[in-house]
């Protein structure tokens, strides 16, 4: 009986620092988890570099039929005017014949400016198109020479490797002709 | 205790300090096998360029700037003005090359002979782990000069881990440490291309432990029992080695002296432009395979993790290949495929350097398929029902044979 009652104590205390062993080590884990996060952070965009977040553009300079690029947090904005017969090719699409299917109403504020960055969706190379000289590719937008990614003329991935279209960026029309990047 | 050194200094610190008695077993009394045939030389000839890529390296980074503005000038200014700037920096470029070069040669010899089998996993591993680090590193480097090759490279290879489900973008973006290559990418890249080669140097030093633990392969492949099959390191190997050093060098300066840009991509000196992607982005040669095999496949994660599978596919290769026999000597068959597997390679990198386009995406989708295939079907089928030649008892080849 004393033999047993020994045996259940000694089992009890073994219990005991297991216990406290895993309490301790998890805690320690998530101790230095919490430690490791600035380290990993620091890698982060500084603040200097979130600065750079936003820009003005004004748009009375763009043609119709023509288009600019402006330098965004590093990346190239297409800023592109379009004309009436763009603008109806983009909305008579077959959303079903899309490969990341978007209304071309849900990718522009006024139909007639598309704002996209101008950053291949595959592998991040810049799509040609916007120099009147360039090939537009076989859709009448971009064409990336990298991978031989087409894109329409709402920046829509038409053909090729790309997985989805131009990206939109945050902006928004401060009047009439100048718009907010960012 | 036992005496190992005459000199008596020498023995007194040996005696507290054992690095001279381990440099001795390993660069003197190490038994090696006798019949090791002119492919065991690039083991010691990528110990060699490693050096010469650490020094050279070293000197390069006294001169050279990681500010976007000014780091392509500054190696303008290696190659014009610094004494000497020239032919340090073609040695480290063309050294990259021949690195790779060297690491590919290696590789192939250690699948051809079996290298990888029991007992010796663990240091073919450690060979792949290096590889690996050279592959990040000179992609790093790459980086570095901030040409316009450099800098869309840079952005492809980044953009990989944007196929990651969910959270790719933020990943690019933490990597980058802005929202596209800029400043903080090139100091960061620059902190760790400095640091991984000493990476490097431990994961090699843990290579060699390694393999003086299990000892060297052989043509044969068979397992050395008798004394005679094995003779010290000193001075049988170390001369022959000094000797693989004489070649080398020779091709390696004609490379630095006649043709030190042949083997790199003219578009990287023209200066980075964030807002021009040049018409055709190549890497550099010793990364076309792979490249071929992410471009073969049409679908963005699936491509990356078929680029990434393709390397970490050896790692499992001891239990792939089946056949107990090592060397391709005794398997008639396996000779066969593996020669075809290395034409296969070279073409991949071949097709690799081409648009992937109408027959070359063709030819590329093939090769990547038939590399799979090779690792996951060829092998393990065929360690079953290849018959192989009666391998010899030991390498003198007196005595009985065994049979198989």
């Amino acid at each position: 009986m004393i033999q047993i009652n020994k045996r259940k104590k000694i089992k009890s205390t073994k219990d005991r620092r297991n216990f406290l062993k895993l309490t301790t080590t998890s805690m320690a884990a998530v101790g230095s988890a919490f430690a490791i996060w600035p380290f990993i952070d620091s890698m982060n965009p500084a603040a200097d570099v979130l600065a750079l977040g936003s820009k003005e553009f004004d748009l009375s300079n763009v043609e119709e039929g023509s288009s600019k690029t402006v330098k965004w947090r590093g990346k190239p904005v297409f800023i592109k005017h379009r004309t009436k017969k763009e603008i109806n090719d983009a909305r008579k699409v077959d959303l079903s014949k899309l490969k990341d299917p978007e209304k071309d109403e849900d990718r522009v504020i006024k139909p007639e400016w598309l704002i996209v960055v101008g950053v291949c969706s595959h592998l991040g190379c810049i799509p040609l198109g916007q120099k009147s000289s360039d090939t537009k590719g076989d859709f009448d937008g971009w064409f990336c020479p990298c991978h031989g990614s087409h894109y329409d003329s709402s920046g829509r991935v038409r053909k090729g490797p790309a997985p989805k279209n131009l990206l939109i960026p945050k902006y928004k029309f401060i009047n009439e002709n100048k718009i907010k990047i960012g | 205790m036992v005496k190992k050194f005459k000199n008596k200094t020498l023995a007194w610190l040996d005696y507290r300090l054992p690095i001279f008695s381990i440099l001795r077993e390993a660069l003197v009394d190490h038994p090696t096998p006798r019949n090791l045939n002119y492919w065991w030389n690039f083991g010691s000839l990528a110990g060699i360029i490693l050096v010469i890529m650490i020094v050279s390296g070293l000197l390069l980074s006294m001169h050279y700037v990681a500010k976007a503005d000014l780091a392509f000038d500054s190696v303008e200014h290696i190659m014009r003005d610094v004494n000497y700037g020239w032919l340090i920096r073609y040695i480290h470029s063309v050294g990259a090359s021949m690195f790779f070069l060297i690491v590919y040669i290696h590789i192939a010899r250690g699948l051809y002979y079996g290298s990888y089998k029991s007992p010796r996993e663990v240091l073919w591993w450690l060979g792949i782990i290096i590889f690996l680090l050279m592959i990040a590193t000179a992609f790093l480097g790459y980086t570095l000069p901030w040409g316009q090759m450099s800098f869309w490279g840079a952005t492809v290879i980044t953009n990989l881990f944007s196929a990651v489900p969910l959270i790719g973008d933020n990943i690019v973006t933490w990597l980058l440490g802005g929202f596209s290559i800029d400043n903080p990418t090139l100091n960061r890249f620059y902190s760790l291309h400095f640091l991984i080669p000493f990476i490097i140097v431990g994961v090699v030093f843990l290579h060699i432990v390694s393999l003086h633990k299990v000892g060297s392969n052989n043509p044969i492949g068979i397992d050395l029992t008798l004394k005679q099959e094995k003779i010290p390191f000193h001075p049988y190997y170390t001369i022959k080695d000094f000797f693989g050093f004489g070649v080398f060098f020779i091709i390696f300066s004609i490379f630095i002296f006649f043709l030190p840009n042949s083997l790199g991509h003219p578009n990287n000196y023209i200066p980075a432009d964030p807002l021009v992607t040049p018409e055709h982005i190549v890497p550099e040669w010793y990364f076309l395979p792979f490249y071929a095999i992410l471009r073969a496949i049409p679908f963005k994660l699936l491509g990356v993790l078929a680029m990434l599978g393709s390397i970490l596919i050896l790692f499992v290769l001891p239990w792939l290949d089946t056949c107990k026999v090592r060397s391709c000597r005794f398997r008639p068959v396996y000779k066969q495929f593996y020669w075809i597997f290395i034409f296969n390679f070279i073409v991949l990198g071949w097709v690799g350097s081409k648009v992937p386009e109408g027959h070359y995406l063709i030819i590329s989708r093939i090769c990547t398929t038939y590399y799979f295939v090779h690792f996951l079907i060829i092998l393990p089928i065929l360690g079953m029902f290849e018959k192989t030649l009666p391998v010899p008892l030991n390498i003198f080849r007196t005595s009985k044979v065994k049979k198989n």
